[in-house]
């Protein structure tokens, strides 16, 4: 048995020393807790990605599905026919409140305690304020609307014809409308009055329920995605106060924990982009 | 001739070592300063991982119980089951002349059950879970995961769903039986079994769970390996299982938030009256009044995960067998980067290959001609890994340790259950296959049975890792022979059951008379399923046993291996290395080189050293 001994000095074979990936460094100079959150968002991501194809595969297999322009017509204070109006105020709401997070991040980089504090409660106020408007929006179509889980009165005309009778809103006896046209069957005392109408053959009809996947599918993706928009705000009301403690001057870690809650919060932001285009626009 | 290298191990990382500052800080009580936070609520990775083996173990037992159960009935339809009704209580019907049958409906609840353990518990928590958590820091030259905090999370994560799904054994409407896919409407529908109810909710709610402890852990998993690789441990310098971990976590943190999204859906059909996966349904000749929703559709989310899911459970069990292949046949892994692209590849090809399992459901014909095509494609990056692992114990110096045989056992099964795999591939062959005991046999042998050698195999292996001791050679060499034997006689008569289509999940078939004279074929796997069980347990005993009495483990690296984790201590510490981090100057499998037996990884090129590997 021969033997050999290793030479102990350093080693010069080893040209790759000091590049990102060999080792001892951070690829990415990203903190494990930053990283951590991206891949956390990345998972999100499937999970959404999964609703949002559930969602297609279910309009595509309905015969009709409500337009959106009719649905989401209303406002608060009394305002109808507003096609849009109240969620793009929603969602202009939401993207502020990114802006002024990404303002308290570059705070949180500055050092600048005050500064953190400041722009994290407006992102907090934005936060809150989409939630309330999602509050009003539910609670519209669920008391007023009567759309629930398993019932969708929003409906669209197949073919065209003429009322035989009228709801005392918008539609009166004698009406006529053309297929693609969208109707609300409205509830009087509890009950639900679809109303009689009569096709250009002369055949008599009634309005029938819109696709139930409709209200199920809004009411479980915009649920989720509040209930994401919910845990961000408290999880920016902790952060904020933790940061207003100083904890974070401490920790002398560029105020961290302020910038993985941003990367939150932008996702959250991104969601409701894609949410907005499938429920709103589309 | 061998040469032996001769250098001061301690002396060595202590120099050329990495300080990471580590040692200068104070860790706090929050390690091992009581039985608690050492055994419980640790959070040092290698105790998690020896948590996640330990439960993976008691599910095992569990999950194998149950198949005997139902393989009794199978092989012996009419013989008396009175004996297990103190176990099984009123799921054994004993009628006036004394002779007691299985209920019908817990037959069901067994099979559902088998597979969602064996799948989910065992083969996921308890393989990845392990290794990865054992394995990760310790070859990496890490003190611990990125975030031990989340690690012990993802384990009591995985217990806690270990227990609502343990819990829900015992209801009197037994667990939930609708098969371990969990397919609409037996399973969005309280009424439609008698195990869619309680039994439903509480596999649904456990998997749930479940799912959080696999992303925990896979976050943890990923950021480890891309974040706290010691000095000069470079990706390419990785160990094929570090390799084949961090691609099986990131399988995990795609394909398992699609299971979650599926699972909320049907929580809402359940609950709330949705019609997400329902539509067009009578029970008891009623029509529901859920329209509009697509089973299919929960088919396909499910299989989103479920393919990958078989490559989070294989992946590992690859990665392990690689490196005691390696260890000890005494020779360089067979191409190391075609290994880790056809990991990368497996792992990509896995994403879109889902429909394979759908042929039968209706799925659009030139659609699944796609999916075809990637199944068989996914042949060429395992084809490429069977080869090597062939030409890794080409002209090697074998030594036939129960971990080595184990190994090669897991080549042998990837094989036959490979080959199979090609016919079910084919959307007409599937035709006459699909949901019959060909499909049984096929993935069995090749995630079910190949996992388990694999992960034999790094048991038997990395054994004196975890416990400074190892376990009995001689009783591991019996459980390999009975359990190589004994697993090809369970699962090879059983593709001749399905090429004559007998069905899957059926209770049983005295009203066919075309499978009349597969009686005897049942008795007899019915009767190597058995053996089997007893070798398994045979291990279990090894296992526990060895773990006070074994031999003791006297040096820190008794199979000669060149990865980090044996130059560890023994007893295993917490930061895992004495002083400084062992810095990295060379792959992980520079074993006969220059003539020279091995080269652990910590140990600086020479300067006479040839390039080659």
């Amino acid at each position: 048995m021969a033997t050999e001994t290793v030479v102990k000095e350093h080693d010069h074979h080893d040209t790759n020393d000091g590049g990102a990936w060999d080792g001892g460094k951070q690829p990415f100079a990203v903190s494990y807790g930053k990283l951590m959150m991206w891949y956390f968002l990345l998972s999100d991501a499937f999970t959404f990605a999964g609703f949002l194809i559930a969602y297609g595969t279910l309009r595509f297999s309905s015969a009709t599905w409500p337009v959106p322009d009719f649905v989401f017509s209303t406002t608060p204070f009394g305002g109808h026919g507003l096609p849009l109006i109240f969620v793009t105020f929603m969602s202009f709401l939401l993207i502020i409140s990114s802006v002024t997070m990404v303002r308290g991040v570059q705070e949180g980089h500055r050092e600048n305690k005050r500064g953190v504090v400041f722009w994290m409660f407006l992102t907090i106020i934005g936060g809150i304020g989409f939630l309330s408007c999602q509050a009003w929006e539910w609670n519209n179509l669920i008391n007023v609307e009567h759309m629930t889980v398993t019932v969708n009165p929003f409906g669209t005309h197949t073919e065209s014809g003429t009322y035989l009778e009228g709801d005392d809103h918008d539609i009166n006896a004698g009406d006529t409308f053309a297929a693609g046209d969208s109707y609300l069957i409205h509830q009087h005392d509890g009950e639900f009055h679809p109303l009689k109408y009569k096709t250009e053959e002369g055949i008599e009809k009634q309005q029938e329920f819109g696709p139930k996947a409709f209200g199920a599918l809004f009411f479980f993706i915009t649920g989720f995605h509040g209930f994401h928009v919910l845990s961000g705000v408290v999880f920016l009301i902790i952060i904020m106060i933790n940061a207003a403690s100083g904890l974070y001057v401490e920790r002398k870690n560029g105020y961290e924990m302020v910038e993985k809650v941003g990367l939150y919060w932008h996702f959250v932001d991104l969601v409701w982009v894609f949410v907005f285009l499938v429920f709103y626009l589309l | 001739m061998a040469y032996v290298l001769e250098y001061d191990e301690d002396l060595l990382i202590e120099e050329q070592g990495f300080d990471d500052h580590f040692h200068e800080h104070h860790h706090g009580d929050k390690y091992q300063s009581s039985f608690i936070n050492t055994y419980i609520f640790s959070m040092d990775h290698k105790m998690i991982a020896k948590q996640f083996l330990i439960t993976g173990i008691f599910w095992a037992i569990i999950g194998a119980a149950m198949s005997i159960v139902f393989r009794l009935q199978l092989g012996f339809p009419e013989e008396n089951l009175a004996w297990l009704q103190p176990l099984l209580g009123k799921w054994i019907t004993v009628n006036d002349s004394g002779i007691g049958t299985l209920d019908p409906q817990f037959y069901y609840a067994l099979v559902t059950m088998h597979g969602t353990i064996l799948v989910f518990f065992v083969l996921t928590a308890g393989l990845s879970g392990t290794f990865s958590n054992l394995l990760i820091p310790l070859q990496l030259g890490a003190r611990d995961m990125a975030s031990p905090m989340l690690n012990m999370l993802s384990y009591w994560f995985f217990f806690m769903a270990g227990l609502v799904m343990f819990l829900s054994l015992f209801l009197s409407t037994g667990p939930f039986a609708g098969g371990w896919t969990g397919y609409p409407p037996l399973s969005a529908l309280p009424q439609a079994s008698s195990g869619s109810g309680a039994g439903m909710t509480m596999w649904i709610v456990s998997l749930v769970l479940f799912v959080v402890s696999v992303l925990l852990g896979g976050i943890n998993y990923i950021t480890t390996v891309l974040n706290l690789r010691t000095k000069g441990m470079t990706m390419w310098r990785m160990p094929l299982t570090i390799w084949a971990f961090f691609v099986t976590a990131i399988l995990g943190l795609l394909s398992f938030p699609v299971l979650a999204s599926a699972f909320f859906l049907m929580m809402c059909d359940r609950g709330l009256g949705t019609s997400f996966y329902l539509s067009e349904i009578f029970i008891g000749g009623a029509p529901l009044d859920n329209v509009g929703g697509s089973p299919i559709l929960y088919q396909h989310l499910f299989w989103f995960l479920g393919h990958p899911e078989v490559y989070i459970i294989i992946l590992p069990a690859m990665g392990l067998v690689s490196e005691v292949m390696s260890v000890h046949a005494r020779k360089p892994i067979f191409g190391y980067k075609a290994m880790v692209f056809s990991i990368l590849a497996i792992g990509f090809l896995s994403f879109i290959v889902w429909a394979h399992h759908m042929f039968m459901s209706g799925v659009n014909p030139f659609i699944a001609n796609f999916f075809v095509i990637f199944t068989l494609i996914i042949a060429v990056p395992s084809a490429v890994k069977v080869f090597n692992w062939i030409a890794t114990l080409y002209g090697g110096n074998i030594r036939f340790t129960s971990a080595m045989l184990f190994s090669i056992g897991f080549v042998s099964m990837f094989i036959s259950g490979g080959l199979t795999g090609i016919f079910l591939g084919n959307s007409t062959i599937d035709i006459q296959m699909h949901d019959t005991y060909f499909v049984v046999a096929h993935f069995h042998i090749v995630m079910g049975i190949a996992a388990f050698f694999g992960m034999y195999a790094g048991v038997y292996h990395w054994y004196p890792k975890m416990f400074g001791r190892f376990m009995n050679e001689t009783l591991g060499k019996i459980h390999f022979w009975g359990t190589m034997i004994g697993a090809y006689a369970i699962f090879w008569p059983m593709h001749y059951l399905g090429l004559a289509g007998v069905p899957r999940r059926y209770y049983k078939f005295d009203t066919f008379d075309a499978f009349a004279h597969f009686g005897d074929m049942n008795k007899f796997i019915t009767i190597a399923a058995i053996v089997v069980f007893f070798l398994q347990i045979l291990f279990v005993i090894n296992f526990f046993y060895s773990i006070f009495k074994g031999r003791k483990m006297k040096t820190k690296n008794p199979w000669g291996a060149t990865t980090l984790e044996w130059t560890t201590p023994v007893e295993g510490i917490h930061g895992n290395w004495p002083g400084n981090l062992p810095s990295v100057h060379r792959w992980a499998y520079d074993y006969g080189k220059d003539g020279i037996e091995f080269i652990p990884q910590y140990v600086p090129i020479n300067e006479n050293e040839s390039e080659e590997h």
